[in-house]
């Protein structure tokens, strides 16, 4: 360090006129920093927009958002969109979190302490995360077939497991319940806070931790980070635990929502979730995206059922509305990277 | 230039020298009886033909491979099994062009990479970081342009501002030997022009770099001293101060030819 001061001037780049691009090379950094996350709430509010004025009476009113904010962050697995975009972030996919829902969910009910199954249970779903991450990185198999088949088998033992017979949760009524779906003051589902304490620590982890830092190497260059002596394989294990950790939670929170266990719980999870992460712009090659972008995407993506059923559509437009949106977005950010990489 | 430095026995021990260094990847002979010396603040560039046995030299440098046979000389101290890691710890840094940086992240993400630095509170020191970074581009890479800021990606940059981002990182942690294996490789004249003043850079701030091209014309212009690597062996060395290129490309076809450096190469410059 202290040697690199005597360096001889090198010219480097060509000196553009100072000062007179700096306003627009300003404009266009920022661009380039906070283009897609701002796409994204743009599409926010102008879905948002379309269902006020198509339907005013929903829109305008507390009750749909009291709503959202129950179902977005679990039944819709918000908190595991999250996680789920450090996984992708890495650049890898985790398709099997419906199932781990499903067998931290099985934990839980199997545990007579509702407060000891909830940390039984969140273990649990944190070593069949780390499993995954250790097929994908010590046999080195793409991770998108790996949890694939994972997936089925976590479900399937789950299924095995309680005879495909569910049961009430009533046994939990009381602290945990009130802890993961309490309503505060009576009004705010507490699925939301937890979102929100989910994203918090999650960014924080991800931008200011060295442990984020290298799953945005790992994920943009592998080859690159391990030559920097990067554990690229702890990173990534490190990053389906936690993906397996918050599906479990967002398997019991929903099930405690719901107040019945389905051994399938989670079945229907994976493709909204896995929308709301590249919704959110995060490159599903790996080494960019926010969890902001996941945490308004996944809110996208809540809203777009009720909004089209509230503006009189009939639910089976979802499925178009859904698609449509994806796609539309999809492009509009491979438009937007192409413009910041110039 | 070069002072004392080439001087075999050398008063003031070398950075590294490797003495009779062998090593077989089964029935191949990759290296037989090779010898190399890094002088300190010296740039050495290695010469030779594909499969010649550079990589091979340059792995058992950095600890990738482990001799069979031979020694490896660390200012002084003979070292044994020489780790990846021990290599590093040493200050030997070696810059590939395709495997140094990670194109969508930060310069300051890059210039850190691996090696970042956090708070007390086990937080990542940003703020430290990308100052520090702001300083690497004001002091050695001159990236005067103000649309270029610690946050730019590299992925943004051309291929010789890539290449000074990898080597002011390198210097940055204190590399004492940067290797730098076919910088120029893929660049145009321009980017190959700023490479090589990077290259000089490593010299200015007091260390040494083993230089791999193969152009003949870069490895001459910037390094002290050349090395001329041949089937696994040692070939020869010139000072890039007595021999001009001319000279220099007459050797290397004689060796081509011949098997041996010496004779038939002043004549065959002259004709």
């Amino acid at each position: 360090m202290s040697g690199v001061e005597q360096a001889p001037p090198v010219n480097m780049s060509p000196q553009r006129g100072a000062g007179t691009h700096s306003v627009s090379d300003a404009l266009s950094a920022i661009l380039r920093r906070y283009g897609l996350q701002a796409g994204t709430v743009m599409m926010a509010v102008i879905l948002w927009i379309i269902f006020a004025v198509g339907s005013s009476e929903t829109w305008l009113h507390r009750d749909i958002y009291a709503s959202l904010m129950s179902t977005v962050p679990v039944t819709q697995s918000g908190i595991i969109a999250l996680t789920l975009t450090l996984v992708v972030i890495a650049g890898e996919i985790d398709l099997s979190f419906g199932s781990v829902m499903a067998v931290g969910t099985w934990v839980f009910m199997s545990c007579p302490q509702p407060e000891l199954g909830l940390v039984a249970a969140i273990a649990a779903g944190l070593g069949v995360g780390l499993l995954n991450g250790f097929i994908v990185v010590r046999f080195g198999i793409p991770s998108l077939v790996a949890t694939i088949g994972t997936w089925f088998f976590w479900g399937g033992i789950v299924i095995v497991g309680t005879g495909s017979v569910g049961a009430g949760t009533g046994f939990a009524s009381g602290f945990v319940t009130n802890l993961l779906t309490g309503r505060i003051f009576g009004y705010v589902p507490a699925e939301m806070p937890w979102m929100l304490t989910f994203a918090f620590l999650l960014w924080v982890l991800l931008n200011r931790h060295r442990f984020g830092a290298h799953v945005y190497l790992v994920g943009d260059n592998d080859q690159s980070a391990r030559m920097m002596g990067v554990r690229s394989d702890r990173v990534r294990m490190g990053v389906f635990a936690l993906n397996g950790a918050a599906a479990a939670f967002a398997g019991i929170s929903s099930t405690l929502e719901a107040h019945y266990f389905w051994p399938t719980v989670g079945s229907g999870a994976m493709l909204p979730t896995v929308a709301a992460v590249f919704l959110g712009g995060t490159s599903i090659f790996g080494g960019r995206g926010t969890i902001f972008g996941t945490f308004v995407a996944a809110f996208v993506i809540g809203a777009i059922e009720p909004g089209i059923i509230s503006i009189g559509l009939t639910g089976f437009y979802t499925q178009v509305i859904y698609g449509a949106v994806i796609v539309i977005a999809l492009i509009v950010q491979a438009a937007v990277r192409g413009r910041a990489e110039r | 230039m070069s002072e004392s430095i080439t001087e075999l026995p050398a008063q003031p021990s070398p950075l590294l020298q490797l003495d009779g260094v062998s090593k077989w990847f089964g029935e191949v002979r990759a290296l037989e009886d090779a010898h190399l010396v890094v002088g300190r603040n010296e740039i050495v560039g290695l010469l030779g033909d594909n499969g010649a046995g550079k990589s091979t030299m340059i792995k058992i440098v950095t600890g990738f491979h482990r001799p069979d046979r031979g020694t490896i000389t660390w200012k002084g101290q003979r070292l044994e099994h020489l780790s990846v890691q021990r290599a590093r710890d040493l200050g030997i840094e070696t810059v590939y062009q395709e495997r140094a940086l990670a194109d969508q992240q930060s310069l300051w993400r890059n210039i850190f990479m691996g090696r970042e630095r956090t708070t007390r509170l086990g937080l990542l020191d940003v703020g430290g970081m990308r100052d520090e970074t702001e300083k690497l581009m004001v002091d050695f890479l001159r990236f005067t342009s103000q649309a270029v800021t610690p946050e730019s990606t590299v992925g943004s940059m051309s291929g010789g501002e890539r290449q000074g981002v990898a080597i002011a990182r390198a210097l940055h942690f204190e590399a004492e030997l940067i290797i730098l294996d076919e910088p120029t490789m893929g660049l145009s004249v321009t980017e190959t022009r700023k490479t090589l003043d990077f290259v000089r850079g490593i010299k200015a701030a007091g260390k040494s770099c083993i230089f791999i091209d193969h152009n003949i014309f870069n490895v001459h212009e910037v390094a002290d001293r050349v090395v001329v690597i041949d089937r696994g062996h040692t070939a020869g060395e010139f000072k890039t101060s007595e021999i001009s290129v001319t000279d220099l490309i007459g050797r290397m076809q004689h060796l081509a030819e011949t098997g041996s450096l010496d004779g038939g190469a002043p004549a065959k410059a002259a004709t």
